[in-house]
């Protein structure tokens, strides 16, 4: 293993890792508000680690710009989707969790 | 490397499958379409890891269909399917 | 390598768990919200089943349909059923006679684990045939090359199925169902910045399914994905474009199809017979209407009702 694939298997579990705090985020934050807060963690970072750390490890340029064009989308989606469900829970007259 | 891939990749569904109690619990529709979400984003990163685990260029091809579409239930839910539960005027947005 | 095989089995096992453990929520849940949402996740699921079967090209079309659009039809349609019952429990009907679907399910079962259990263990299948013809098929991709060129005949008969499918929601009558209030300043600016995106991603899928997983369907799911988005923030397409150039272009797929072999039947005898040379032409050219019809269909069974019967003051869905 040279040293650019210890640096991807690094970025790659780092990545998982912020996986696992997005779903452990999901289950257990206490409103929708908060949820939501754990589900682009995993969409911005977790996502974003692990194509980083893929990219290191792609055959070509192009894979690279397909990788990073994947990143790109799922954070448009993950922010737009985010807002429309948010705005939408307030209006319905969700309430935020308070302590 | 296949190793860790396959491991990650196996990790995420676990991921995935934990999530399921969000959908099956959550009080509100909200919660059930933001695991969605999240179910989303985690099979874009299990089919990318598996593009590389398996060299399929054609499994990113994919990974960037789910990308596109998840945005677009969201959106249907958003605009179509999720009750007003309480009095809301017409005039606002969304 | 032990150890390899050994995480692919346990990916596939947990894979298969999920899979068989979603579809008995789903059916079986009396919210049928979560159940949209949880055959939705069924959908993310088996398009990665048919990742490991080593099928990427269902698994596009999966991703693309299943995944994405089976979920916004099921949205509309929920919609559309609340609007009609708002105050309704959904009753747990008792079937008298609840003996007589379980037989024949059973006895499908049993026939289907007979048939599956003699199969020979090394069934060759298929790919060796392909494989020997794919360079007189026009295409370089075995899956296109057999959908579009040998078992033409099938996707023809598919195209028709689905036109049918849109006459048949058309003919229950009734106007599209839309949402008074315009949409914010985040939906319409995502709905522009992914709506081109979404028809580039079908240009793309169309045009490399010649040579690598991708294709027709795929491309025309998409398409209508693009479509769906559109029409979700709000957009129509102009009046004078309902009529007949929606038509036409509904019925130009299978129109194009039909057309194609009746022209193979009288020039070279036999129906659907592609003269090699011009056949990577041809399936280019019926690929390309197909994504088109095939797009507009979903996009139109999507929207519900005949755009023509789109009026706004008659339905509102926000009226009680």
């Amino acid at each position: 293993m040279t040293p650019t694939d210890y640096l991807a298997a690094t970025l790659l579990v780092a990545g998982a890792l912020f996986f696992l705090a997005g779903t452990v985020g999901l289950l257990r934050f206490p409103d929708v508000y908060t949820r939501l807060h754990a589900l682009t963690k995993a969409d911005n970072v977790g996502l974003g680690l692990m194509v980083t750390g893929l990219a290191l490890q792609a055959e070509s340029w192009a894979v690279v710009g397909k990788l990073l064009l994947i990143w790109w989308l799922v954070l448009l989606a993950g922010a737009s989707v985010s807002y429309l469900i948010a705005s939408g829970a307030l209006r319905r007259g969700i309430r935020p969790w308070r302590r | 490397m296949q190793t860790l891939y396959l491991t990650l990749a196996l990790f995420l569904l676990l991921n995935l499958g934990a999530g399921m109690w969000r959908v099956l619990r959550g009080p509100s529709a909200a919660d059930r379409m933001l695991a969605a979400q999240l179910f989303g984003t985690t099979a874009v990163a299990m089919l990318l890891l598996l593009a590389q685990a398996s060299g399929n260029a054609a499994l990113r091809d994919v990974a960037l269909l789910f990308a596109l579409l998840a945005a677009v239930t969201a959106v249907a839910f958003v605009r179509r399917a999720w009750p007003e539960t309480e009095q809301v005027t017409d005039d606002d947005p969304n | 390598m032990a150890t390899l095989t050994l995480l692919q089995s346990a990916f596939d096992i947990l894979l298969g768990a999920a899979l068989l453990w979603l579809a008995w929520r789903a059916l079986n849940c009396p919210d049928l919200f979560k159940a949209i949402v949880l055959f939705v996740a069924f959908g993310l699921l088996m398009a990665l089943a048919w990742v490991r079967l080593e099928a990427p090209d269902v698994a596009l079309a999966e991703a693309a349909i299943g995944a994405g659009l089976t979920g916004a039809l099921l949205m509309a349609a929920l919609a559309r059923l609340r609007a009609m019952t708002p105050d309704e429990e959904d009753s747990a009907k008792r079937l008298p006679l609840r003996w007589l679907p379980l037989a024949a399910l059973l006895l499908v079962a049993t026939g289907l684990s007979y048939v599956v259990l003699t199969l020979p263990p090394e069934a060759a299948g298929l790919g060796a045939e392909v494989a020997t013809h794919l360079n007189s098929s026009g295409v370089d991709n075995p899956v296109t090359a057999v959908l579009l060129n040998f078992r033409g005949y099938d996707t023809l008969l598919e195209m028709v199925v689905l036109l049918l499918a849109l006459l048949g929601v058309w003919s229950l009558g009734g106007p599209p169902l839309r949402r008074k209030a315009a949409p914010g300043p985040v939906l319409d600016t995502l709905a522009r910045l992914l709506a081109p995106l979404l028809i580039l991603v079908a240009a793309y899928l169309l045009w490399v399914g010649g040579h690598a997983p991708g294709g027709a369907f795929q491309a025309g799911s998409v398409l209508a994905a693009a479509a769906v988005l559109l029409l979700l923030a709000g957009w129509r397409l102009p009046v004078a474009l309902t009529a007949l150039p929606l038509r036409l272009t509904l019925v130009a797929g299978p129109g194009i199809f039909v057309a194609l072999a009746v022209g193979t039947l009288l020039l070279e005898g036999q129906l659907l017979q592609y003269p090699p040379a011009q056949a990577g032409v041809l399936i280019l050219l019926l690929e390309a209407v197909a994504t088109l019809s095939i797009g507009v269909t979903l996009a139109a069974l999507f929207l519900g009702g005949h755009p023509q019967n789109d009026n706004n003051d008659q339905n509102n869905k926000e009226q009680r």
